[in-house]
């Protein structure tokens, strides 16, 4: 009886094989994705064929024609479709880099708020979550542009803040660093006190851990970080850097650096809507930290902020790394609401070129690889820390 | 966790590579679809199920194909502007008014002889050139240049309506005259037109530098400029004028005495159905003929007596100017003129002395023999 049961165990036909099935399963899918794409890909072809529209990217080495209105990198209409494409993913980068970082600020600090026993901070926190949550992001975009930065005073009432700072509808004037001849020679200056006070820091702190003795390594390490920096700065006749002052020209203020007020409406709406999914996602990992943690952190007689910092957020982290993540994502991709707002993103430029070269499929596929590789780089890296942070569990 | 970036890149470069090898296009006609037997197959007269499915191919669309769409869906679908004043915008009653709108009413009138049977579908700018590529609308009538280019890529541009030229709005306070003396000024442009390039070309041209800032919503650009963003603001002079109409003080702007570009502002089809290009061709050349002959919403009855053989051919009364060529009805021209009237009263009805939108003088728009530009083919 149990030699019949193995053998017919050994024996099972292949239909019932589970590899086989997985395998064919595999395949199947395999078959209906790749069938799909075929299909979208060959109509697109054959549609774009039967009304005569070009697939080719040689347009892109065309000069563009259109102007721009802010570009990191030097730019003018001369200048190729390509370049002007360019010109919009620096942009693209520069709103969502900033906002990332600005944006994990503010939702950290709301999330801790948010947690804080003192009412009033607390319910602040709530408001502020659950009203930006609540809005849609075009929403706040047109009214930080449209309600807030437009409103300010036009450029020649500009309002004047100390040290030759200009705000007004036009923007943020600032002055701006110009290098010298001397600027290099500091700058390695700098360099070298930066190490030597790291040096002297761990050293000093290593002396004081053996030997119990005060050895005032912060303060020695400071001293060196400020004194030699401060040292080549005023000795060598020549100062390293000198600042290039807005002035106010026929029309607008000319030098300077200036922070457009559509980059500004653009980075404080990406800021403020993300911030609050973000302290949302913090104040997850937060409560996923066990209580006891807490109160044996405090036993220890560790201070507040020592708690969070030292025992709180190093176990959060592993809960809020991955829906972080997804949240970076979303801001990288929402950028592309600029559009709406006048500022000079990377599907504007897009859909600008779709309209003036009238290249409208091959400059999608360009704009959607571009943001889909942006994500995945930035979900590849964020993986990568992940992992590190991750419970080794043995 | 990371196979899945690492494989969506592959199948992303994958595709890219696909579309590149794909990219030098050669034939343009689709062989599949071409015969498309069901449809000629089966007899108009009995409801077939497998005709349906031709249609849905992508070939072009055969001559009369675009016609017959339209009288079959029974309303034109028309692409219009639905912000600029006295061109194409909406009225107090929610109803689409303007110069532009009303040569889509025309249109339908001709078909339908119902000028209500239009569908109207808002479009930015930018969207005019992907709209009549893609043939999702029948006609665009949004104040658009007509450009070489455009022709060659967009569509068919059908007949000048309206001929502009590009200009320049400043603050009256500001004082300026030329275009030199607004070296470094902050300019409001709309984004995707041919007002973007010809400003950018026109500074260029001059050594001259300024900052643009440029939104795709017609009202953002003006709103920002009235609210002081930018120093100047640039477009055709009537999207100009219509502009500073609206404004809450129009007196505080002035639009300078110059003249950027050619801008002959042309209603267009999407390309490939000469026939439909012709019928709404037609209908404008009746608009500027009914003019010419003294024929307007009025006096349109009464003129069917008229002893003019033109009046008399242009209403259908006698002869033909190719009505059935073109598979429309013989006294379609009347029935236009009827329901929106000819193309001075168009003109007059929005921007004449009286006009609902503004006042503009009809300069280079006075028809050919009063000094004008406004010439159409004769209808015989």
């Amino acid at each position: 009886m149990s030699q019949r049961a193995q053998s017919a165990g050994t024996t099972i036909p292949f239909w019932r094989d589970e590899r086989v099935i997985k395998g064919v399963a595999q395949v199947i899918s395999a078959i209906v994705v790749i069938g799909a794409l075929a299909f979208f890909v060959g109509n697109v072809i054959r549609a774009a064929n039967a009304r005569g529209l070009g697939l080719g990217y040689g347009f892109l080495r065309d000069a563009s024609g259109m102007p721009l209105g802010e570009s990191v990198i030097p730019y003018d209409p001369s200048k190729s479709y390509a370049y002007a494409f360019l010109v919009g993913i620096l942009n693209t980068l520069k709103a969502a880099l900033l906002g990332i970082v600005l944006a994990t600020i503010l939702g950290t600090v709301t999330a801790v708020a948010r947690l804080s026993s003192n009412w009033l901070v607390s319910k602040i926190a709530s408001v502020y979550i659950e009203i930006i949550r609540n809005v849609p992001l075009l929403v706040q975009l047109f009214v930080w542009y449209f309600a807030v930065f437009q409103k300010l005073p036009p450029v020649r009432e500009s309002i004047q803040l100390p040290g030759s700072v200009y705000l007004s509808q036009r923007g943020l004037y600032i002055p701006r660093p110009v290098p010298m001849s001397t600027f290099w020679t500091w700058l390695l200056l700098t360099a070298i006190a930066m190490v030597l006070a790291i040096v002297l820091y761990t050293t000093l702190t290593r002396y004081r851990l053996q030997t119990g003795r005060t050895t005032y390594a912060e303060l020695v390490a400071a001293a060196v970080l400020v004194l030699i920096p401060l040292a080549g700065w005023f000795l060598p006749g020549e100062r390293p850097l000198t600042l290039e002052l807005p002035e106010m020209g026929r029309f607008n203020f000319s030098g300077g650096l200036r922070l457009t007020p559509e980059y500004a409406a653009m980075v404080t709406g990406l800021v403020v809507y993300t911030g609050a999914f973000i302290a949302e996602v913090v104040r997850a990992g937060i409560l996923a930290v066990d209580r006891g943690q807490f109160e044996a952190a405090r036993a220890m007689g560790l201070k507040n902020i020592q708690v969070l910092r030292l025992v709180v957020f190093p176990q959060a982290m592993r809960v809020i790394i991955p829906p972080l993540i997804s949240q970076y994502l979303n801001l990288t991709k929402n950028s592309s609401l600029a559009v709406g707002i006048g500022y000079v993103d990377l599907f504007y430029v897009g859909r600008t070129i779709i309209n003036q070269a009238g290249q409208a499929v091959p400059v999608f596929v360009m704009v959607m690889a571009t943001y889909l590789l942006m994500s995945l780089i930035t979900s590849i890296i964020l993986n990568i820390y992940n992992r590190r942070i991750q419970l080794v569990e043995r | 966790m990371n196979r899945i970036p690492a494989l969506s890149l592959v199948v992303l470069l994958i595709l890219g590579m696909a579309l590149s090898a794909c990219a030098p296009a050669q034939p343009t006609e689709c062989p599949e679809c071409t015969p498309c037997p069901e449809a000629t197959a089966c007899p108009e007269a009995t409801p077939c199920p497998e005709a349906t499915e031709c249609p849905a191919c992508p070939v072009i669309p055969a001559r009369g194909e675009r016609l017959q769409t339209v009288i079959s869906r029974g309303r034109l679908v028309c692409g219009v502007h639905t912000e600029l004043l006295g061109f194409g915008y909406i009225d107090a009653n929610g109803r689409n008014v303007g110069f532009d709108v009303d040569l889509c009413r025309a249109v339908a009138a001709a078909i339908f002889n119902d000028p209500e049977a239009v569908e109207f579908v808002p479009i930015t700018a930018a969207e005019r050139g992907p709209a009549l590529q893609t043939g999702e609308v029948d006609m665009v009538a949004r104040n658009m240049t007509w450009t070489s280019s455009r022709e060659a890529q967009w569509g068919n541009f059908t007949t000048i309506m309206f001929y502009d030229g590009q200009g320049i709005m400043v603050r009256a306070d500001l004082g300026v005259t030329t275009i030199e003396e607004l070296d470094g000024a902050t300019i409001c442009v709309t984004t995707g037109t041919t007002t973007e390039l010809n400003l950018a070309d026109a500074f260029r041209s001059r050594g001259l530098s300024f900052t643009p800032v440029t939104f795709e919503q017609t009202s953002a650009v003006y709103s920002a400029y009235e609210e002081g963003r930018c120093d100047a603001a640039t477009s055709d002079k009537s999207q100009l004028a219509a502009v500073r109409a609206g404004f809450a003080n129009p007196a505080d702007h002035v639009i300078l005495d110059i003249t950027l570009s050619k801008e002959p502002l042309t209603p267009a089809v999407p390309a490939g159905d000469d026939q439909w290009m012709d019928v709404v061709r037609t209908v404008m050349w009746v608009l500027i003929n009914a003019e010419e002959l003294g024929v307007n919403s009025q006096n349109v009855d009464a003129m069917m007596s008229s002893e003019n053989p033109e009046v008399r051919r242009l209403l259908g009364v006698e002869g033909s100017f190719g009505q059935s060529d073109l598979g429309l009805s013989n006294d379609f021209a009347a029935n236009v003129i009827r329901a929106v009237g000819n193309y001075g009263e168009i003109y007059d009805r929005y921007m004449g002395p009286n006009g609902l939108a503004f006042t503009l003088d009809r300069g280079m728009n006075r028809l050919w023999r009063d000094g004008g530009l406004i010439y159409a083919p004769p209808l015989r």
